[in-house]
């Protein structure tokens, strides 16, 4: 069933705020000074926002984005083609098959030698990792169109460019949205360890720095703010697919 | 208007090749309506695919007007099995994609005649999964006339109905078909089908299919033709027919 944006909100706010209260009799019942309470957290992350954690979060957010935009603008197109043209497919997918399961986060140290530490190295390790999702998914939404959609605009003389524009883009939408969710899932992990190497600013490094120095009320901040983040972004993808992918949802 | 002569049409599969259709003719005036029977995997369909220029691999003669399939050129209205139609595009302009890829300009007042007999002027703004099968079947049809084709072609264009629905909509069907008399090849399973709609009624055979009897329908036309005894006399005459003609 359809749920209006407000009811959808008020379902987001009413989890969240079970979780907090599940956390909250978990630190009362463990009473123990790693595991601090919601409250304590929260106190943590009003007092210190503005003058400590903003600049975290930004600058994680701002990898997240430029990562998982990276990985489409890269994916999409190469999915799309393979999906659609079958030589492309021929050709690209052993090299896909083979690429696919190599644990690409132990390349981490080889990225960082080769594009220093720097913000570049984050974001390319992100877009390695996630870029691969896309591709497969892509690939295969286009290769699930119904043969009939393709058969009506070849006999309207359609030429592929028009077919491509005019099917395989807008087909592939939902699956896009899908696959954008899967990867920001992918991309917070990866962001969290990228983040522990050759940098100063970033949630990863927060939450480990605060760790290492035993702040756990500024530890369990940073993950408190993660999850916040990804929530955000898991909204803000549902709000634009409900706008984009109108003809999905429409009842 | 269509002119088919030995056409051959061979799929390479992993088995080896496949002939699905072999020497097959087919002779049609412009405004005739003949309705293509034969068994399952005879080809059928196949010769379709070559009429709408999907299949461009044959060998033979294939002719639209007096010449070769070419799509881009021709303008030809193709009714698939499951309707072609695109979900994220609304009904209207579902109904005007073949105007829009040929580039044909709105004609605002005959797409709205259309749409209004098809009963899809309400329904404009609809998607295509917010409708039943019997109005996206509709919508199938408005899109073929729409773009006023000099050939229509359609697949077992009414199977997936239920069987009101299939009176009713082979009916608005007739209606439009009637006001336009654009010449169409249509295939279909059904002997009652192809006896309330065809003008011509063409009997294939079995795999490589060909063209095994070809039968005027003398009761093409008549109005409540559903309802009169020699409607279903054609029909049991026909199928004896297409049971000595397979045996």
């Amino acid at each position: 069933m359809k749920k209006s944006g407000k009811s959808g909100a008020l379902s987001y706010i009413k989890v969240v705020a079970a979780v907090l209260i599940i956390w909250q009799l978990f630190a009362m019942a463990l009473n123990i000074a790693f595991i601090p309470s919601p409250i304590e957290v929260l106190s943590n992350i009003c007092e210190k926002f503005i003058s400590k954690i903003a600049v975290h979060t930004l600058l994680s957010l701002w990898r997240i984005f430029a990562g998982v935009i990276a990985s489409i603008l890269v994916g999409v197109p190469l999915g799309l083609c393979m999906g659609y043209f079958p030589e492309w497919n021929k050709r690209l997918s052993p090299l896909l098959y083979f690429t696919y399961p190599i644990p690409k986060i132990a390349l981490l140290p080889l990225v960082m030698l080769i594009f220093g530490l720097g913000e570049f190295s984050k974001i390319f390790m992100i877009m390695l990792i996630v870029v691969f999702q896309i591709v497969v998914s892509m690939r295969d939404t286009v290769r699930s169109i119904p043969k009939d959609t393709f058969y009506s605009m070849i006999s309207l003389g359609a030429r592929r460019w028009a077919i491509f524009r005019m099917v395989v883009i807008p087909a592939s939408l939902p699956t896009l949205f899908s696959s954008i969710r899967v990867s920001l899932g992918t991309a917070l992990s990866v962001l969290f360890f990228t983040e522990t190497f050759g940098t100063q600013y970033g949630l990863g490094y927060f939450i480990m720095d605060s760790w290492m120095r035993v702040n756990y009320a500024d530890m369990f901040s940073g993950i408190l703010i993660l999850g916040m983040m990804g929530l955000l972004l898991f909204g803000f993808v549902d709000i634009f697919e409900r706008i984009v992918c109108r003809w999905k949802t429409s009842e | 208007m269509i002119d088919v002569r030995g056409l051959s049409v061979t799929y390479k599969t992993d088995k080896g090749n496949y002939p699905a259709v072999q020497g097959f003719d087919l002779h049609m005036e412009k405004g005739d309506i003949c309705a293509l029977i034969g068994p399952s995997g005879c080809g059928k369909s196949t010769v379709l695919y070559v009429l709408s220029g999907i299949i461009t691999d044959y060998q033979g003669k294939a002719l639209i007007g007096g010449k070769p399939v070419d799509p881009k050129k021709q303008s030809i209205g193709l009714i698939p099995q499951g309707y072609g139609l695109l979900d994220w595009a609304n009904v209207y302009k579902n109904a005007t994609l073949g105007r829009h890829v040929k580039q044909l300009g709105v004609k605002e007042p005959y797409i709205e005649h259309i749409l209004t007999k098809l009963g899809l002027d309400t329904l404009k703004t609809k998607f295509p999964r917010q409708l039943s099968g019997g109005q996206q079947q509709r919508v199938s049809i408005a899109r073929s006339f729409i773009m006023q084709p000099d050939i229509l072609l359609m697949d077992e264009p009414f199977s997936a109905l239920d069987a009101i629905t299939r009176e009713e909509i082979q009916d608005l069907f007739l209606s439009v078909w009637n006001e336009f008399s654009t010449s169409t090849l249509f295939v279909t399973h059904s002997i009652e089908e192809a006896v309330y709609l065809g003008r011509k009624i063409a009997i294939m055979s079995p795999s490589p299919g060909r063209i095994l009897k070809e039968i005027e329908n003398p009761l093409f036309g008549r109005s409540n033709l559903r309802l009169s005894d020699a409607f279903y006399s054609f029909v049991v005459e026909i199928r004896e027919m297409v049971k000595e003609v397979w045996a």
